[in-house]
């Protein structure tokens, strides 16, 4: 099911060793499968997100790669050598919990050092790099406070000081974000990407948002039940999704079924459809999926447009900067329309009932085979 | 609207005043009796004191019954060392006990807060069962399992650990025993309460910065166990030290807790002020440890639950 070819496209995953390797990975609670025999492996210096529903076994996967759960079957690959025996406290990996986990009794100094103190550092030097990470984090003088007396973003702050002090061959961010609203979360965001590509650190983070994990990352694992959907870049997942399941769980899409037919051609059930690659003619049924924004939406009929199809607005959902087309066509089918509201009034041109034409060019489409 | 709010606000303050009336009724007019008596000097009448308040004589009364009052019962409990020696015999059975409870109670209740978490009410169920059975009912229990040709001796000698039956009732062994034992529940709930809602997460957070799980237990667990250590050394050092059924019961004659030397100056003796002023004493003593709870409850109501 999985798919590496995202791997050798990734923005910074060239060619490099992988520093993390899932080596057919099991792990069952109980009668419960977590993680269904997987493999994957992660690049020095990459930004690595799991992504996936809740219960996809994403935040299992983390902890196996902490040391908090042990795999039932499997290895997993620390630069070449296996940690599955190490315990937590001596793997070189740090962890950023979602509920942040800070020491209630402790300072944000005290909770940030709290790692260099277990290796027993002198006191300048513990000194001098809880300076650095309150630095970096931008809580210079917060340093005596308690965790109670910070804010929700604060806190977040201190929690990724103190999973980066120790210099951690992967930082492990586990939901790192959820717990800020949207503005801050925002922010934040391209602060953590800037963060990683000042320190070059290798950074896996799990998410259930996808927007998150597409912006952040420089590939992305997309896991359902326990395995990989597929791992690839964005731009990749969401440009060419291997299947129906990540089509539709990565953005939004329209999926039509569809039998191949001469080269270039499918038969479906609202007639021939142009698409642009040619599919093997193994398969009997193929899936042709299409992106809202790529589809043109308009009054008339477009002159030699390659694919083109009447029907009638069904619903407008106005999202501000864009509105979302439900379109019934002519199989009672309804097909998602994105269009930018460019006009100046702000109000969309069409209204419910209206009846449109919509088209697109072949090479928009995605031809699914599972 | 304005009728319905003042309303309210009176309905919100019967029911602010309640506790406080309680507290007057059943505790300060207790409380000012007490002290009054302990300001009296003892008599052959009844009441077995003099002044007695008496209304009927109007403001001139009022003035020769202020002036009757005396600190003589005070100066006694000074000048005879049998009530220092049975203040300090308290605090020491007090202090050596809630050190014992303190050894005994952490790992009960450390043990109770990391069970699975459907066990857990069973557990504190467990913890309070005793309280089922009538206090003194479970002392002269203890007498039986105590007494020359008890239990304990019995056990102790078929498991040839000693050879002829030791004395363990009429001892200080036994007071500790006793007051371990009823005390116990007073100490477990308070620290388990305190463990059970500590985040597991602190311990993960602490493993994944490098700290073994025995080391996590002390720089983690133990500090933010302290509030319910020190609720749980509180709820049972103060009633300790006023303990008068155990000792009574369970302890030997040579020396004596407070509470008994309490009882013999009030029913043998029939000296009320004396016994009085021993109560206002003991009250005055253990108010330092009670302000103390009060300001450690307060600073962690501030603190919040981080």
């Amino acid at each position: 099911m999985a798919t590496d070819s995202g791997a050798a496209r990734g923005r910074s995953a060239g060619e490099r060793a992988p520093l993390v390797r899932f080596e057919a990975i099991s792990k069952r609670f109980g009668a419960v499968p977590a993680v269904e025999t997987l493999t994957l492996d992660i690049v020095r210096g990459e930004f690595f997100a799991l992504l996936g529903p809740s219960g996809c076994g994403k935040t299992t996967l983390l902890r196996l790669l902490a040391g908090f759960e042990t795999p039932s079957e499997g290895r997993i690959l620390l630069d070449g050598a296996d940690i599955v025996d190490v315990p937590p406290h001596r793997r070189p990996v740090n962890m950023m919990f979602q509920s942040y986990a800070l020491f209630p009794h402790l300072t944000v100094e005290g909770n940030i050092a709290f790692g260099l103190r277990q290796d027993k550092l002198g006191r300048d030097e513990i000194a001098a790099r809880v300076g650095e990470m309150l630095e970096l984090v931008r809580l210079q003088g917060f340093g005596a406070r308690r965790v109670h007396q910070l804010s929700g973003g604060q806190r977040q702050r201190v929690a990724l000081a103190r999973s980066l002090i120790k210099r951690p061959r992967v930082l492990l961010l586990d939901e790192p974000l959820a717990a800020l609203d949207k503005k801050l979360r925002a922010e934040t965001q391209f602060e953590l990407m800037e963060l990683q590509r000042r320190l070059g650190t290798t950074f896996v983070i799990v998410t259930h948002d996808q927007e998150e994990a597409m912006l952040v990352a420089d590939r992305i694992a997309v896991m359902n039940q326990g395995r990989l959907m597929q791992v690839a870049a964005p731009s990749e997942i969401y440009e060419r999704p291997n299947s129906r399941w990540v089509a539709e769980f990565i953005g939004e899409a329209t999926i039509i079924e569809g039998r191949p037919a001469a080269a270039g051609r499918i038969d479906t059930a609202l007639g021939p459809l142009s698409i642009a690659d040619g599919v093997q003619s193994s398969a009997k049924t193929v899936w042709l999926a299409l992106r809202p924004e790529k589809i043109v939406i308009g009054m008339q009929r477009p002159k030699d447009a390659a694919n083109a199809l009447a029907g009638t607005i069904f619903e407008i959902g106005y999202r501000g900067e864009m509105s979302t087309y439900k379109v019934r066509l002519a199989d009672k089918s309804l097909m998602k329309v994105a269009v930018a509201n460019v006009g100046a009034r702000g109000r969309p041109p069409y209204a419910e009932g209206d009846a449109v034409w919509l088209s697109w060019p072949p090479d928009a489409g995605i031809i699914l085979t599972s | 609207m304005q009728r319905d709010r003042t309303k309210r606000s009176w309905g919100a303050r019967i029911v602010i005043l309640v506790p406080y009336l309680w507290l007057a009724v059943f505790f300060l007019a207790p409380f000012v009796i007490v002290l009054k008596i302990s300001l009296s000097q003892s008599a052959l009448a009844q009441p077995p004191y003099l002044p007695v308040f008496d209304l009927a004589a109007g403001w001139q009364g009022v003035t020769a019954f202020a002036t009757q009052l005396s600190l003589d019962s005070f100066r006694l409990l000074g000048s005879d060392a049998i009530y220092l020696l049975s203040y300090l015999k308290s605090l020491q059975v007090a202090a050596i006990s809630t050190a014992l409870l303190f050894a005994l109670g952490y790992p009960i209740a450390y043990g109770m807060a990391r069970a699975p978490k459907a066990w857990q009410p069973a557990l504190v169920m467990a913890v309070v069962l005793p309280f089922w059975t009538s206090f003194l009912i479970r002392i002269y229990a203890w007498i039986n399992i105590l007494q020359r040709d008890g239990l304990l001796n019995d056990v102790l000698m078929r498991m040839h650990v000693i050879d002829a039956p030791a004395a363990w009732l009429s001892s200080d062994t036994a007071i500790y025993i006793g007051v371990v034992y009823s005390y116990l529940p007073f100490m477990v709930l308070p620290l388990y309460a305190s463990l059970e809602k500590m985040d597991e997460s602190l311990l993960e957070a602490a493993a994944d910065l490098g700290c073994p799980a025995w080391k996590a237990f002390w720089l983690i667990t133990f500090p933010l166990s302290l509030p319910g250590a020190a609720a749980g050394a509180l709820l049972s050092f103060i009633p300790i030290v006023g303990e008068f059924v155990i000792p009574d019961l369970l302890g030997g004659s040579e020396s004596q807790m407070i509470g008994q030397t309490l009882w013999i100056e009030f029913f043998s003796n029939r000296d009320w002020p004396v016994a009085s002023a021993i109560a206002v004493a003991l009250l005055g003593l253990l108010l330092v440890p009670i302000l103390f709870y009060e300001r450690l409850q307060q600073r962690s109501l501030e603190g919040g639950s981080a």
